[in-house]
């Protein structure tokens, strides 16, 4: 399992960027989610390397970062897409039909929950409430979020992304 | 029925993030009256005011302010929970997008009632729409002095910094929020000491929810009778409710405390959605109570829920038609819980998981006597011995429909086919 997570090795050039990033916050604990956010948008996957740079640039230790990023849901060690699909499992948008917006998600992009596309493009998961029960059944693609969702309109949501026409 | 407005007084109105605006429209004037007070004689009137936290307990706000104010730390407080994590609720969202500046307001007022010169936001990430706006609020705030160093001359010092989650709803929990904020995992600690005391950075801290700041705005630029006056003799001011599910017109809204549940669904919100019938209404999001139609004839304030066993809570109602099955939601809850214990104490972490597995068993068909006992019997343990309301709330939705849905339950022992059960086993796995 290790091997998999941790297996990713991060270019020079990122980690130089991560080293800035961090070394602004040297003993500010209290600044690792903010760091971690945005080195989160620089790096393609928050690896072992990644977590050294930080915590050497930040003075903390390693697994404090590690287990930092493995606690929270939008936070993950692992290699994920370019866009992260995030599907409200939750019981408003479960009753408004969740399961149809589940079931366009995976027959367009032919992956399941958890699992991300061949290309590296996408990766579809689970979340708890988007906090837009109003709009359920709702997804968020990075930090887009969309809403009322049906399975036809899903299908063209998703393929607009796969287009890139957003 | 018409709502009433006062959070939300300020919605669809222009540039309400402009400080210039706020002030336009009657905003920081509370806090201009805060500013002349002496900082016991605010909690005096919060007091007075009767108001109650409105991110779940309904704890008493001025009781909280107190605890600070009698400590003599140079470093306190303010923290505002936007982490909005319960299901089904969006009013902190709503509120933080209209008027942004009457929480930095309600803030800057507990800041002044307890001698606190620091805020923080705790925003969840689910949120990134709202940083523009609360920053923009924030500095708009500063330029126009009603932030900052010398806030309207009065040599009172404010500042609020945003800080973000990162998609925990145990993190709106106020100890794991304190840890989160600290770069910790958001794992709730143990009490005592309390927050008052030591809270955020081991410092004396005050945590409120983003509606109940923005209620301190009002109360101190209206005044303790313009409040009570509104609301039920134990619960005064206005909810904001949001109402959602299979409800004709979603969305957040704004009542008097102690509005008729029934009237809220049918007469406001035009009852259930597609001319289906209704099954059955939880109240507070998932961790409240899941009640029958004939239970809903009920006014929402916040003893009132109390004494029904569910939480007015963040006055979420989520509406439920009769294509579900209550089973299956409770199966959703109860998943939803065992996902979000952070893990720390055993009751919860292994409590919730046991009890997601006997519903699945249940939902499944397979169910018998025994699992129900059991369920049960685990629901108390973790009620009495979990560390935070994560676990103790975690039971409210299964033992209220157990107790209100018996039937259902046993027609799923009986292994009658349940359409909507047997259609959702395979799906809602956590990946
Ligand atoms: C697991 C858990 C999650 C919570 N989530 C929130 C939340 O998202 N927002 C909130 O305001 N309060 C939340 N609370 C309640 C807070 O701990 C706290 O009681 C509340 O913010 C206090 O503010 P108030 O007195 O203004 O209501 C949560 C509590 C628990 C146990
Ligand atoms: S009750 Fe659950 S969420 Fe709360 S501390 Fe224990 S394990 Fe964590
Ligand atoms: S339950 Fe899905 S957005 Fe709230």
């Amino acid at each position: 399992m290790k091997q998999e997570i941790y297996s990713h090795t991060t270019s020079q050039s990122a980690l130089v960027r991560v080293a800035e990033i961090s070394a602004r916050y040297r003993n500010r604990p209290d600044k690792l989610m903010d760091v971690i956010l945005a080195v989160q948008k620089v790096v393609p996957s928050m690896a072992e390397d990644v977590a050294a740079v930080i915590a050497r640039e930040m003075g903390l230790m390693q697994n404090e970062v590690y287990s930092f990023i493995t606690f929270y849901g939008l936070l993950s060690v692992k290699e994920k897409g370019k866009y992260i699909i995030r599907m409200c499992n939750n019981a408003p948008c479960h009753v408004r039909g969740a399961r149809a917006v589940m079931d366009a998600i995976s027959d367009t992009l032919k992956i399941g929950v958890g699992e991300t596309t061949q290309d590296r493009r996408f990766t579809v998961e689970l979340c708890p409430c988007l906090g837009i029960c109003d709009v359920s059944p709702a997804i968020m693609i990075n930090d887009k979020t969309y809403g009322n969702l049906t399975y036809d309109s899903t299908q063209a949501l998703i393929k607009r992304y796969i287009r890139e026409d957003v | 029925m018409k709502e009433m407005r006062v959070l939300l007084q300020n919605q669809g109105k222009e540039n309400m993030s402009d400080a210039a605006v706020y002030i336009e429209n009657g905003g920081y004037e509370g806090l201009k009256k805060a500013l002349e007070m002496e900082g016991w004689d605010v909690i005096q009137t919060l007091k007075d005011a009767g108001l109650r936290g409105r991110g779940g307990a309904g704890f008493p706000s001025w009781l909280k302010l107190k605890f600070a104010y009698d400590t003599q730390s140079e470093d306190k407080y303010i923290v505002c929970n936007a982490d909005e994590g319960e299901p089904g609720t969006n009013k902190d969202r709503v509120l933080l997008s209209c008027d942004p500046h009457s929480i930095l307001e309600g803030m800057a007022i507990a800041g002044k009632a307890v001698g606190a010169r620091k805020g923080y936001i705790y925003l969840r990430a689910e949120y990134p729409q709202i940083v523009p706006i609360i920053t923009h609020a924030i500095e708009t705030a500063k330029q126009a002095g009603a932030l900052g160093e010398n806030i309207f001359g009065s040599g009172f010092e404010f500042q609020i910094s945003i800080r973000s989650g990162a998609g925990a709803y145990v993190c709106g929990e106020e100890t794991a929020l304190f840890e989160s904020i600290e770069g910790r995992r958001g794992e709730p600690r143990f009490r005592p000491p309390y927050p008052g005391i030591q809270g955020l950075f081991g410092k004396p801290t005050v945590l409120n929810n983003v509606e109940t700041l923005a209620n301190m705005s009002h109360i101190l630029r209206n005044g303790v009778e313009w409040y009570q006056n509104i609301g039920t003799p134990t619960s005064h001011g206005t909810k904001l409710f949001t109402v959602i599910g299979n409800v004709a017109q979603r969305g957040v809204y704004e009542f008097p405390m102690g509005i008729n549940l029934k009237e809220l669904i049918f007469d406001v919100c035009g009852g259930v959605a597609d001319g289906k019938g209704l099954l059955a209404v939880q109240t507070g999001g998932a961790s409240g109570a899941i009640i029958n139609p004939f239970q809903i004839d009920i006014p929402l304030d916040i003893d009132h829920i109390s004494a029904s066993g569910g939480r007015l809570g963040c006055g979420t109602i989520f509406v439920i038609d009769d294509s579900n099955c209550v089973l299956d939601i409770v199966r959703n809850n109860i998943e939803f819980f065992s996902h979000e214990s952070c893990g720390k104490c055993v009751p919860c972490r292994e409590g919730t998981r046991r009890m997601y597995d006997l519903i699945q068993k249940i939902c499944a068909g397979n169910g018998t006597v025994k699992d129900m006992l059991t369920i049960r019997d685990l629901a108390e343990t973790v009620r009495s011995s979990a560390l935070c309301g994560l676990g103790h709330s975690s039971v409210v939705p299964v033992i209220s429909a157990m107790d209100n849905f018996p039937e259902v339950f046993e027609s799923h022992l009986d292994g009658d086919y349940c359409e909507k059960c047997h259609m959702q086993r395979r799906v809602m796995k956590h990946g």
